[in-house]
């Protein structure tokens, strides 16, 4: 069937928008996809590895911490749990998201799904919801998703290359990047007294456990912040949303 | 490649792609406990937070160090505030890693 030309344009449109909505986070990605690279190849991988891991893995601050334990040796099993637990909160992104995208067919879930990050989510979780009657909205998505990946691909290739050609480059501290980024992600979530309780919780363990090797202190205090958050949540139970 | 470059990049591929996919693409078959789904809405302000806090305060991975000689603790409070004053991520990071970059000059 041949598409009305009105479709197509929406299409376009949806796309180009989600794209273009998502440029103040390529310019937050950006540092992160360079410091990426840098520590790849400082910590001992090959550029075929430290690469590919960008473009099928394609999760920031994953790569970041498996990059670490790269080049401590850790063993893939220990890299790979660790990787999961980080990753595990895309499942409440994907969660959040099944309202609008169950429909679609897998050509459009599994590469969406791929793509979830927090930076696409953070910008995709805006558009669903608004109340407009555009029926492709996934393309917004898809626009979103293409220009936080290209953007990771590219940096991280020139991290790679700077990495090798730059000394010091990974001591100068552009993993501040990542921090300011995240500290503007968890901001909006601390809204209720049980959020409190999670973020405190999980900020304290992180310390309290930083002597362990592995990053194991970082598992241990993600799972300690979401049952502080569970807990506090059941004892001010029929009141889920207390303000802070 | 490394044979144990294959094994990292291929199981840290299948995990993070089963954590994205496996809602999404079984919608229609899997349904989520209330008390699991909502225990998944802490996991990335306590993951995160777990992540940003020895980055800042320990950043050579093993010692506090709470002098003025680190950068990353007047930068995460920079972002903080810039982001509970303007609320707008783009804001919040390039105020953040430009107070960063003008402390280390300075200190």
């Amino acid at each position: 069937m041949k598409q009305v030309p009105r479709e197509k344009n929406m299409k376009r449109t949806e796309f180009f928008r989600g794209a273009r909505d998502t440029v103040p986070l390529l310019v937050g990605a950006f540092p992160f996809g360079l410091i990426y690279g840098t520590l790849a190849v400082s910590a001992g991988m090959s550029v075929p590895a430290a690469l590919g891991m960008s473009a099928i893995v394609f999760a920031g601050s994953a790569q970041f911490i498996a990059v670490g334990l790269i080049g401590a040796h850790a063993a893939p099993l220990v890299i790979i749990a660790t990787t999961f637990i980080v990753n595990l909160r895309h499942m409440l992104y994907a969660a959040n998201l099944l309202p609008y995208i169950s429909h679609l067919p897998q050509r459009w879930k599994i590469p969406l799904s791929f793509w979830l990050t927090d930076e696409v989510f953070a910008v995709v979780a805006k558009r669903y919801p608004s109340q407009d009657p555009s029926v492709c909205k996934h393309w917004y998505q898809l626009g979103s998703s293409l220009a936080m990946y290209l953007n990771w691909q590219f940096w991280s290739a020139v991290g790679v290359i700077s990495g090798s050609f730059i000394p010091g480059i990974e001591s100068m501290g552009l993993d501040i990047a990542m921090v300011v980024t995240f500290v503007g992600m968890v901001v909006p979530y601390v809204k209720t007294k049980p959020m409190v309780f999670a973020v405190v919780t999980a900020g304290g363990a992180s310390l309290a456990f930083a002597w362990m090797p592995y990053k194991l202190g970082l598992i241990l205090a993600g799972l300690s912040g979401i049952a502080a958050g569970y807990a506090a949540m059941r004892i001010f139970r029929g009141n889920d949303h207390v303000a802070v | 490649m490394s044979l144990y470059e294959i094994a990292v990049l291929g199981g840290m591929f299948a995990v993070t792609f089963g954590v994205r996919y496996l809602l999404i693409g079984f919608s229609s078959r899997i349904r989520l406990s209330p008390a699991f789904e909502r225990a998944l809405a802490f996991v990335p302000p306590a993951v995160l937070t777990a992540i940003i806090i020895p980055s800042v305060l320990m950043p050579d991975g093993s010692r506090f160090d709470l002098s003025l000689a680190n950068a990353y603790i007047p930068a995460a409070l920079a972002a903080l505030g810039a982001h509970l004053v303007m609320r707008r991520l783009i804001v919040t990071i390039v105020f953040g890693m430009a107070v960063f970059f003008l402390w280390k000059m300075y200190f």
